[in-house]
């Protein structure tokens, strides 16, 4: 489907549009809050990781300068990605580096029969929680590009566009 | 896709407005973003503005000049003496070589490199005096160890070795005494080092019985000397912020405190290694009795000597007082007015004498408070200090927490007007968030958890023991008296004989204060 976006239809475009927006509010959202909470760090959350990546995310969290590398990639990460899917630019880039971070976010917390957490504390879920479905999302937006049509990627690629 | 209506630069209206269409959204999230964090900034600065307290954490008092060396003599090596001595600046280089050993396994392992970093207090070890040999030795060893080094530097003693602590206090080449004995010598040691004009740091409980106390406060107020008695608590972030909150009023009339004591492994209550090649050959047991009924040598009582009465105070001595002094600074509660205790030995049936498990109520009816402590050495559930008041309530450890109440006559609009949130605290004070503590020991959580081992001074976490003694150095250094003074040590030696002779007479005990004694 890699000529498909002049194929969707208006409806198809819209949603596609709509789902990427959600995406990226949500991630530039928990950047800013994150940003501009002076004392935010993933330190509990790493620390709170459990499974057979708990002692990679835990010597993360251990570790001050790797910590402090973690949460600037993180805050920076989220706000860019956001940015990214809001506006339609790079948005493929947005959707890879989008799918690494969640990716994390799911292995530092699988929700398996017999894990709990305590961040963040909103019960438990089977194996298919909010992150996966995020990832599984942006999977899609990177296959169903739509920043060249509705987004700054259109100014980006504008030759091959023409083309 | 349409570009036939493309303008000189290439881009027409139509795209423009298709590759812009989003942005929109952007400017959506700014605003809504924007609201919220304005109506949460109000509801903070109503909050804020209602209970006047920064949540800024408290910073290092103005420096003193350290140029004035001064000459310590110890007195007293075991766990704690050790401790004390290393947060003075001296470690005994086997705890150098265990801490290298652990950054070397462990590169999170910061203790070495935090120790090389603690400020140097310009002091030095002239006389040192321990009954034991083979504490002796070591505090020789630390003595010499100004440099920080481990085993491998070769270090030589730099003290003398007093097998007296008499002769120790009268040396000419000390200043200063810290004692770390076990209870039964703080007073007699303290008031001879008084007499001698030497000042002192002395380890809580402050004395071991009440007629010593009177004597002890006489001869330390008549000499003049800077006394500090070794509730590091004093230094606290979290206490310094709890002091605030309650002279702010907020948590309105105070009728009920709540202090703990949880924990559950043998070296917690009081159950210490006895050294292998320990002896009479190697103890001066007489030393150790001193002016108490004359026992055989037991190297149990030597070593775990806070099992019994006659050298130990129990949990008042040992940890309530930690507790109450704690208290005593945020909310200045004086001794009680009266007392009652109950407990036994339900867990430690070892042959002991102090009760393992104790509760304690005392009662303050001038300030409306009831002071409750409850301890077991038997169980690890956490329970913390907690202050209760009719508009909020307070939980103090290494951090703070207040709480409004639902009832609450002060806070009633705002939680009516949602700026309370009863499930949210109300003000919260965590020093060195960022910061991970990466604790051993049972008994290292329990202190750290209660803010008796770590606390933090502009940003950097700092051993509260070094932040006491530098207190007390600086205090010598400026003719001053430091936040544990002897009239502090007074009220906490009296609260806590109160307790011991409640629960050992099986009574109600009462303060007079016109004769100032306990009745």
């Amino acid at each position: 489907m890699t000529t498909g976006i002049k194929t969707y239809s208006n409806w198809q475009l819209t949603s596609l549009v709509l789902l990427r927006v959600a995406l990226g509010w949500n991630f530039l959202y928990e950047g800013i809050a994150k940003l501009v909470d002076p004392d935010w760090t993933a330190m509990g959350y790493l620390m709170d990781s459990k499974w057979i990546f708990a002692g990679t995310f835990h010597s993360m969290a251990t570790n001050p300068s790797v910590l402090s590398l973690v949460d600037f990639l993180n805050i920076w990460g989220l706000i860019l990605i956001g940015l990214g899917l809001i506006l339609g630019l790079l948005e493929k880039v947005s959707a890879i580096t989008g799918m690494v971070l969640l990716g994390f976010y799911y292995l530092s917390h699988p929700p398996l029969a017999g894990l709990g957490y305590v961040i963040p504390s909103e019960g438990n879920y089977l194996i298919v929680n909010k992150t996966l479905i995020e990832f599984i999302a942006m999977w899609v937006l990177y296959h169903f590009p739509t920043g060249k049509e509705i987004g700054l990627d259109r100014f980006m690629f504008w030759k091959k566009v023409q083309k | 896709m349409e570009t036939n209506n493309t303008n000189k630069s290439g881009v027409g209206r139509r795209d423009m407005l298709k590759g812009l269409a989003t942005v929109p959204f952007l400017g959506a999230l700014f605003i809504a973003w924007w609201n919220k964090r304005r109506k949460d900034h109000y509801l903070n600065e109503d909050i804020l503005n209602e209970i006047k307290v920064s949540t800024k954490a408290p910073e290092s008092g103005p420096a003193v000049s350290k140029d004035r060396k001064i000459r310590l003599g110890v007195i007293g090596f075991g766990i704690r003496g050790e401790q004390l001595i290393r947060a003075a600046g001296f470690a005994v280089p086997d705890i150098i070589d265990e801490w290298k050993k652990g950054a070397q396994q462990d590169p999170e392992d910061k203790r070495y490199e935090d120790y090389l970093k603690q400020e140097d207090l310009n002091i030095e070890v002239n006389g040192i005096c321990d009954i034991y040999d083979v504490h002796a030795e070591r505090v020789l060893l630390a003595s010499g160890n100004k440099s920080r080094q481990g085993s491998d530097a070769n270090i030589t003693p730099a003290a003398k070795r007093y097998r007296n602590y008499k002769d120790l206090i009268q040396a000419p080449d000390i200043d200063a005494v810290i004692i770390a004995t076990p209870d039964h010598w703080h007073a007699p040691m303290s008031i001879d080092a008084a007499l001698a004009g030497k000042h002192v740091y002395v380890e809580k409980a402050m004395t071991h019985n009440e007629e010593e106390t009177y004597e002890m406060v006489d001869a330390i107020k008549k000499s003049g000397i800077c006394f500090q008695l070794g509730h590091q608590g004093r230094q606290t972030a979290s206490y310094i912020k709890a002091k605030e909150v309650i002279a702010q009023n907020i948590l309105g009339p105070v009728t009920l405190i709540e202090v703990t004591t949880n924990r559950n492994s043998p070296n917690g209550a009081w159950v210490y290694d006895i050294d292998k090649g320990a002896g009479p050959q190697n103890i001066d047991w007489d030393q150790f009795t001193g002016a108490g009924p004359e026992r055989p040598f037991s190297l149990e009582r030597f070593f775990r000597w806070r099992c019994w009465w006659d050298y130990g105070t129990g949990l008042s001595g040992d940890l309530l007082t930690h507790e109450y002094d704690a208290m005593n600074q945020i909310l200045g509660l004086g001794i009680p007015h009266s007392v009652v205790s109950s407990g036994g030995i339900y867990y430690y049936k070892d042959g002991r004498e102090v009760p393992d498990t104790f509760q304690v109520t005392y009662e303050y009816p001038d300030r409306n408070i009831t002071f409750l402590y409850s301890a077991t050495l038997a169980s690890d559930r956490a329970r913390g200090k907690v202050i209760m008041g009719h508009d909020a309530n307070m939980e103090i450890g290494d951090m703070l927490t207040v709480w409004a109440d639902f009832e609450s006559t002060r806070f009633k609009k705002l939680i009516e007007n949602g700026t309370i949130k009863i499930d949210i605290p109300l003000f919260s004070f965590i020093p060195g968030r960022k910061k991970v503590d990466a604790l051993a020991t049972a008994t290292e959580k329990y202190f750290a958890g209660r803010g008796l081992l770590y606390t933090y001074r502009d940003g950097v976490r700092v051993d509260t023991t070094h932040l006491h003694i530098k207190e007390w150095l600086d205090c010598i250094r400026t003719g001053t008296q430091p936040s544990c003074n002897i009239d502090r040590g007074f009220e906490e030696a009296i609260t806590a004989h109160m307790a011991t002779k409640a629960y050992r007479e099986n009574r109600k005990v009462y303060w007079d204060p016109v004769n100032r004694k306990i009745i």
